[in-house]
């Protein structure tokens, strides 16, 4: 197995001061380049903490995050040095993700600028557009400009131009249009793969994460609970939170069947640690 | 006050005169302020008669020769009001001007830093903002020495630290924003991040805080004038004209024309400071006859659909357009 | 006879000038114990539809045509007589809990103020009450949570709360718009048995507004799709799910993650399991 581009050993992040809290539990994950591993869960699961202590906004209370082989700097005060950059993030929210006086094909060649710095070649703002499904003349535009999911798709467009090998998507999807979440995700992966780059995608959106993402890793309250080859752990689900999480999605089949509700808000068994439901093998 | 993208589609930009710039103070306050600043440019040309010559006959009402009156030194009155905008004006911007630079900066470096260099900047602006302005600012006058000059050197010192403090709260709540990390992880140095992603966006709020003080700052520097703090005689300038004008009551032309004449500029930069503060607001947007109707009523309908679990992007992302589903939102054409 | 009749309802907004027509002609029909739902995208109209029952419309926005709940005209009711019917006639939920809810009150004090207001009841009584409604939405311990505060209860707790408050009256209507989008998918499990349980038991017409097509075929009995202000489709949810006959539908449907094929690899020890 080729190296991975990014891995997570035990990971904990903490917040608050006297009252810690635990929001990372021990979170261990393994990506591989051209691979997608999605981490789902719900909310306050941990899974946008991660995300953060992987790029280097949250300093990690104790376990080790490496892309590819090193450590991460901290995104604090200090230039980001032209070899992490290769390292880029997607956000849940378009509506803050793009500078809004700043034109969109300008916020584009940022990205590439970056690649460059690398060593690496970028296409033009106006390929990037289009390869994230807009039209070139969105070059010019203004974000107030373009509708939310527009938005978004430029924010994705300036993360692909930096030509990642490692991409962190934090809830991409949520904000969009219902009808738009697939066809995006598959666009994200479909970029992601060609270019050979890795991605973490955060999801809580177990439907969409079946069509997109080779592996799968399940949070609850901080700590994995399975994680596997999506196809299996969708098929055979063996923690009962994963079984109650994938039972509880309502199918827009027609039938009217209720999904299952859980028994209690948060049972016990949730909380239960199953060794052989971590890294399943196919 | 949320300066960015309020989530509507703007399909072109227009070219017409926003909205908000079209209410009848916004009109009146640019009129005004601009006759204003023509008088001030256009003062050495256009005064009847030399502001400081002491040649006709003292205390006149206003009449045909002088219509403004004459002042106790024989000077013609409707002159030295339009010298002294010349006077008064130029300063009270410059006054500004400064202040705002200094405070922004100050402000910007302290919220961008944090840690000890933003305590120690924040502990000076408290500082000098403990003090009641105009008393800080007649000790400052007073010790440098009676001068107009040195009375707009104490009007900077007292009014930087206003600006410090909004763009200090701006940068702050700036600084986490999605596409200021998004610059960071981009290889953005600090200054860059700050230069290109922060300030621009932070210029807002503090352009109308400095369209609403230059009426303070000129009422400032005209009420240092009236203590003789600040403009010397002969300078023709409002408050000393206001003050002299305090020793001859009867001559009611020496004070209620400067008075107007502060009056009418103060107003006018002051509806000119809330037509800018409209005009960036986004609440006061939504009423406005929109550049985006058609996008308000749609927003309006689609807050409650675009939403994650956890509501974080509901409370700033109504979606406008209804894209086909399954293909990009904007089909090439 | 329908609990709630619409009839050619037309919803315009905007300021003098830039008027735009959100809502234009539509026709839906509610009727006790059914859950109808009103499916459609952002822009679509169907959240102005339900502003429209409520009579909350934004500043400016005018709605002509008819709804008629049992026998009274809504439209063009007075603000008086709205408040009235409001709460008391029709009940709502909305889709964030935190908002829905004064910060500053116990739970059992909304629940009671609603309660006396509309039907003047005692002090003593409306407390009983209150604790039957949130036993009945099922929110744990029912005394203890009447004196506790909205911030206390967990995001479906307080979405229950709100739904306690909608049903205190005994309205004919229950008027839901997105109640479960802001919540995890394993609380909105348990929201959306409640919701059908309520429908049937208190033969309440439901008016689901949402773009969530999963929740519409697990709890709607009757589907209308809107787009651009019109109703495009609307049968039994059977029909609409399973025999979509407009184009619009069918491509909603089509891009459900369910109805689509994996990128991914998906045999596992050479078996495939799409």
């Amino acid at each position: 197995m080729t190296a991975p581009i990014l891995e997570v050993e035990d990971l904990v992040v903490e917040y608050g001061g006297r009252a810690a809290l635990r929001a990372v539990d021990g979170v261990s994950l393994r990506i591989a380049p051209g691979e997608v591993l999605a981490l789902v869960g719900e909310s306050g699961c941990g899974k946008s903490s991660t995300a953060r202590a992987v790029i280097g906004m949250e300093k990690p209370h104790s376990g080790v995050v490496s892309y590819r082989g090193g450590g991460v700097p901290a995104l604090g005060l200090r230039t980001r040095p032209a070899e992490f950059t290769a390292m880029q993030m997607v956000f849940q929210d378009p509506n803050s993700s793009l500078n809004p006086r700043v034109r969109v094909a300008q916020q584009i060649s940022d990205g590439a600028r970056a690649a460059r710095s690398r060593g690496v070649t970028s296409a033009r703002p106006e390929e990037w557009l289009e390869a994230v499904g807009l039209a070139a003349s969105f070059a010019r535009r203004y974000p107030h400009q373009l509708s939310g999911g527009q938005r978004q798709r430029v924010a994705i467009a300036r993360a692909l131009a930096a030509r990642p090998d490692l991409i962190v998507a934090d809830e991409p999807i949520s904000a969009l249009d219902a009808s738009a979440q697939a066809s995006v995700a598959g666009m994200m992966r479909t970029l992601c793969l060609d270019s050979g780059a890795g991605m973490l995608f955060i999801s809580h959106d177990l439907s969409v994460v079946r069509l997109m993402a080779d592996r799968v890793a399940v949070m609850y309250r901080g700590r994995i609970v399975e994680s596997g080859p999506t196809p299996l752990v969708w098929a055979d689900p063996v923690h009962p939170y994963t079984r109650d999480l994938l039972a509880a999605i309502p199918h827009p089949d027609g039938t009217g069947t209720l999904p299952a509700a859980p028994a209690a808000e948060s049972p016990t068994a949730w909380s239960e640690h199953i060794p052989a439901a971590l890294d399943r093998a196919a | 006050m949320n300066l960015l993208l309020p989530a509507r589609v703007a399909p072109r930009r227009r070219r017409r005169i926003p909205a908000a710039w079209r209410t009848p103070l916004a009109v009146v306050g640019v009129v005004i302020a601009a006759g204003w600043l023509i008088v001030a440019l256009l003062a050495p040309w256009i005064t009847p008669h030399d502001p400081l010559a002491q040649e006709m006959p003292r205390l006149q009402a206003p009449n045909a020769e002088a219509i403004m009156g004459t002042d106790a030194n024989g000077r013609d009155v409707f002159s030295r009001l339009l010298a002294g905008a010349q006077t008064t004006i130029p300063l009270a911007l410059m006054l500004v001007v400064c202040a705002m630079l200094i405070g922004t900066v100050v402000g910007a470096v302290a919220g961008y830093l944090g840690g000890w260099v933003d305590e120690v900047l924040m502990r000076i602006t408290d500082m000098v903002m403990a003090f009641p302005t105009v008393i800080l600012a007649m000790v400052i006058a007073a010790a440098l020495g009676p001068s107009i000059m040195n009375a707009v050197i104490a009007g900077i010192i007292v009014a930087w630290p206003q600006y410090a403090r909004i763009t200090r709260s701006l940068v702050l709540s700036l600084r986490h924003q999605n596409y200021v990390i998004a610059g960071r992880l981009l290889g953005y140095s600090p200054f860059r991040s700050l230069r290109v992603d922060i300030l621009p966006n932070v210029g807002g709020p503090v352009l109308v805080l400095a369209a609403l003080d230059i009426g303070t700052a000129i009422l400032l520097l005209s009420g240092l004038s009236f203590l003789g703090l600040g403009a010397q005689p002969p300078t023709p300038e409002w408050g000393a004209m206001i003050s002299a004008a305090m020793q001859h009551i009867d001559a009611w032309w020496l004070g209620v024309f400067p008075g107007l004449a502060i009056l009418t500029v103060v107003m006018a930069f002051n509806f000119i400071g809330d037509s800018l503060r409209d005009a960036l607001d986004p609440l006061a947007a939504a009423e406005r006859p929109a550049e985006n109707a058609v996008a308000d009523a749609d927003a309006d309908a689609a807050a409650a659909t675009d939403a994650a679990p956890g509501g974080a992007a509901a409370a700033s992302a109504p979606v406008a357009s209804a894209p086909a589903p399954g293909l990009p939102e904007e089909a090439v054409r | 006879m329908n609990a709630l009749t619409i009839s050619d309802l037309r919803v315009e907004l905007g300021p003098r000038g830039a008027r735009s027509e959100v809502v234009r002609g539509i026709d839906l029909a509610l009727r006790r114990g059914a859950v109808q739902g009103l499916a459609g995208e952002s822009g679509s109209g169907k959240s102005m539809t339900a502003m429209a029952v409520l009579g909350l419309l934004p500043a400016g926005g005018t709605a002509t045509g008819s709804i008629r709940l049992g026998d009274e005209e809504l439209i063009g009711m007075s603000t008086r007589r709205y408040r009235t019917v409001r709460g008391r006639r029709i009940g709502m939920v909305f889709q964030d809990p935190s908002a829905s809810l004064h910060p500053q009150l116990t739970v059992g004090a909304q629940l009671t103020d609603v309660m006396r207001a509309h039907l003047g009841l005692s002090r003593t009584l409306a407390r009983t009450r209150a604790a039957e409604l949130l036993d009945r939405v099922r929110v744990p311990h029912p005394e203890a949570a009447l004196k506790k505060f909205p911030h206390q209860f967990s995001g479906g707790q307080r979405q229950r709360v709100a739904i306690a408050i909608a049903l205190a009256c005994d309205p004919e209507v229950l008027l839901a718009d997105e109640p479960t989008t802001a919540l995890d998918v394993t609380v909105q499990a348990g929201m959306l048995h409640l919701l059908r349980d309520l429908a049937i038991e208190r033969d309440l017409a439901v008016l689901l507004v949402t773009h969530d097509l999963g929740v519409m075929s697990a709890v709607a009995d009757d589907v209308a799709v809107m787009r651009h202000g019109r109703i495009v489709e609307s049968g039994t949810r059977a029909q609409v799910f399973t025999a979509p006959a407009h184009e619009y539908t069918r491509e909603l449907l089509a891009a459900m993650p369910d109805a689509q094929e994996p990128l991914i690899d998906t045999t596992i020890a050479g078996e495939d399991h799409r």
